[in-house]
């Protein structure tokens, strides 16, 4: 397909066809990312136009700074606790929602519903839900487990993030499940059948076992999203009470730009950045070791 | 065993039903609560309204800002997707089309680089774009919204074109068309769906995102929806019944487009994810 029309016009089409996206996707990742890498090496604070370099004083910060470790810990229980949660939903949904039921495109588009919306207005009406509704109808009929605001107990508030979570997500990774749902080849369960497997033998042996590749985007999604998440964060608990709920991306955020100590929060960014890839890698790496061709 | 398969069919809608409900429920209340007055909202949060208090809505409507807002998120959000898809589609046309090793690694970069959270990014992009004084611009916002979102973008059209056969663009160039007429004449209209998936994707994320804008846009005038909704809403007193109404009116947007094209807003992401 490479026509032979000089240097020039061939440079003039790559520029044309690659130019924008190469310069965008250049000044806006590669170089922020590897400057980035520059500033954990630096006290910058945000305010001085100079910064000198610092060696790995950071990094040494940002292993002796317990509320990072503290808001890692608690990002690892709600990564683990959601991922769960998500994909067990959400492939009970898709699962119900394959098998010819009337009115199933409904239900899907009703469970989908929340992920239209931004995580600062789910953080919002939940939060409404939580302080108002719920404490309200608690105290009506006398259940003590509602009669106080679960946002302001320490110890409830981590599970209001997770019920949110699933909430929010579960219809996303249902859509994704039905894809793969629908995939799974009719005829060999059927033979299945025919040879007496019934329907829990033919859902773990052929049914889950083909669905790898759903599983492996689902829980990479879902892990990614874990991780990273900041707007139901904010909006729902703001990370309190008393820092109870303060997830990681919102603790780098507060280092940076609340207590200016921008070298640290970069630095810690980067160790979120690395163990996040790693975990994510890792769980990619031994679910394609379970792929099998149908 | 027919009728053993009708009960368990029904028992399964039932399920769902109420699995939908707590889903919606959240929404319903919302929507009522929007029209009460601040003490029936305390006082019997679950009710239908009984007398109603459009007042919330032009409070919220005017503390809001909200035609402002609405129409900084739609710019934000057209521009963005749109060159998105034009940009990511040509590019991954080239890739495809010119396979050298260049290319090859610069695609296989773009590949790693999704895995790169903006949370690693978001403090040197402050910096650097700060100190060239290209904060507080729509247009730098979009143009950062094309660095964050040309990767999957290219990924996804990638495996497309690769589908297209060849000889289909021979034929356009032997009938006299320019490689980039070809693009335009053959390609792009044939990559249609692909560029429908991107779409539904990148609109569904750009339109809702908060971090990004909340660096970027600092000028109150300047402000999405989401941007707007978050700062009326941690500003406002307790007053529920405008705070009822601005979640209200940064939802209902979205839920009209949702009436009308969920069946393509489903299918985007499924397509989207498979890939």
């Amino acid at each position: 397909m490479v026509t032979d029309k000089g240097v020039w016009s061939r440079l003039r089409l790559r520029l044309l066809f690659t130019g924008p996206t190469l310069f965008a996707f250049v000044a806006v990742m590669i170089v922020p990312f590897l400057y980035g890498i520059y500033l954990t090496f630096t006290n910058w604070d945000g305010i001085s136009t100079t910064q000198s370099l610092v060696g790995f004083q950071n990094y040494g910060a940002v292993f002796k700074d317990a509320e990072f470790w503290k808001s890692f810990g608690l990002t690892l229980k709600y990564v683990l606790f959601t991922v769960v949660f998500i994909n067990m939903l959400a492939f009970l949904l898709a699962y119900l929602l394959t098998k010819g039921l009337k009115g199933q495109s409904f239900f899907r588009a009703g469970f989908f519903l929340p992920n239209l919306l931004g995580g600062i207005v789910l953080g919002f009406i939940w939060q409404f839900i939580f302080n108002n509704v719920l404490v309200f109808l608690g105290q009506k009929m006398g259940i003590g487990l509602f009669s106080t605001s679960w946002l302001s107990d320490p110890n409830r508030a981590f599970w209001t993030l997770v019920i949110v979570a699933v909430w929010q997500y579960a219809g996303y990774m249902m859509v994704i499940y039905v894809a793969g749902l629908t995939g799974v080849p009719g005829d060999i369960l059927e033979a299945a059948s025919i040879d007496g497997a019934n329907g829990w033998l033919k859902m773990t042996r052929m049914t889950i076992p083909l669905m790898v590749p759903s599983f492996i985007v689902c829980i990479f999604l879902s892990l990614q999203r874990g991780f990273m998440v900041y707007d139901v964060n904010l909006a729902l608990t703001k990370g309190g009470p008393f820092k109870s709920t303060e997830l990681v991306s919102m603790h780098v955020y507060q280092k940076a730009f609340l207590s200016r100590d921008y070298g640290v929060g970069q630095a810690e960014a980067l160790v979120l950045f690395l163990i996040v890839a790693v975990i994510t890698l890792l769980q990619v790496y031994f679910s394609k070791k379970m792929e099998v061709e149908a | 065993m027919q009728r053993f398969k009708k009960q368990t069919s029904w028992l399964t809608v039932i399920g769902l039903s109420v699995i939908l409900f707590v889903f919606i429920v959240p929404f319903v209340l919302l929507l009522f609560n929007s029209v009460k007055a601040n003490k029936d909202i305390t006082s019997s949060p679950l009710t239908l309204p009984t007398s109603f208090v459009f007042s919330n809505y032009s409070i919220a409507l005017d503390k809001m800002n909200y035609f402002h807002a609405f129409a900084n998120s739609v710019i934000i959000t057209l521009f963005s997707v749109l060159f998105i898809s034009l940009f990511a589609a040509m590019t991954a046309h080239y890739f495809v089309r010119y396979d050298t090793k260049f290319n090859q690694y610069t695609f296989l970069l773009m590949v790693a680089s999704m895995i790169i959270p903006f949370q690693a990014i978001m403090i040197p992009l402050v910096k650097i774009y700060g100190s060239l004084n290209m904060l507080n611009n729509k247009w730098a916002l979009i143009f950062m919204y094309i660095g964050f979102g040309c990767s999957l973008a290219i990924f996804i059209y990638h495996g497309f074109v690769k589908s297209i056969p060849k000889e289909l663009e021979e034929a356009a160039m032997i009938d006299g068309c320019t490689p980039t007429q070809t693009f335009f004449r053959i390609v792009f209209p044939v990559l249609m769906p692909t560029t429908a998936t991107i779409t539904i994707l990148n609109v569904l994320w750009i339109w809702n995102d908060f971090l990004l804008p909340s660096l970027v846009l600092v000028d109150p005038l300047q402000r999405t929806l989401p941007l707007s909704t978050f700062n009326f809403y941690g500003t406002y007193t307790v007053d529920y019944g405008p705070l009822m109404a601005s979640l209200v009116l940064s939802i209902f947007p979205v839920v009209i487009i949702y009436l009308f094209a969920q069946k393509y807003i489903i299918q985007g992401v499924m397509q989207g994810s498979v890939k």
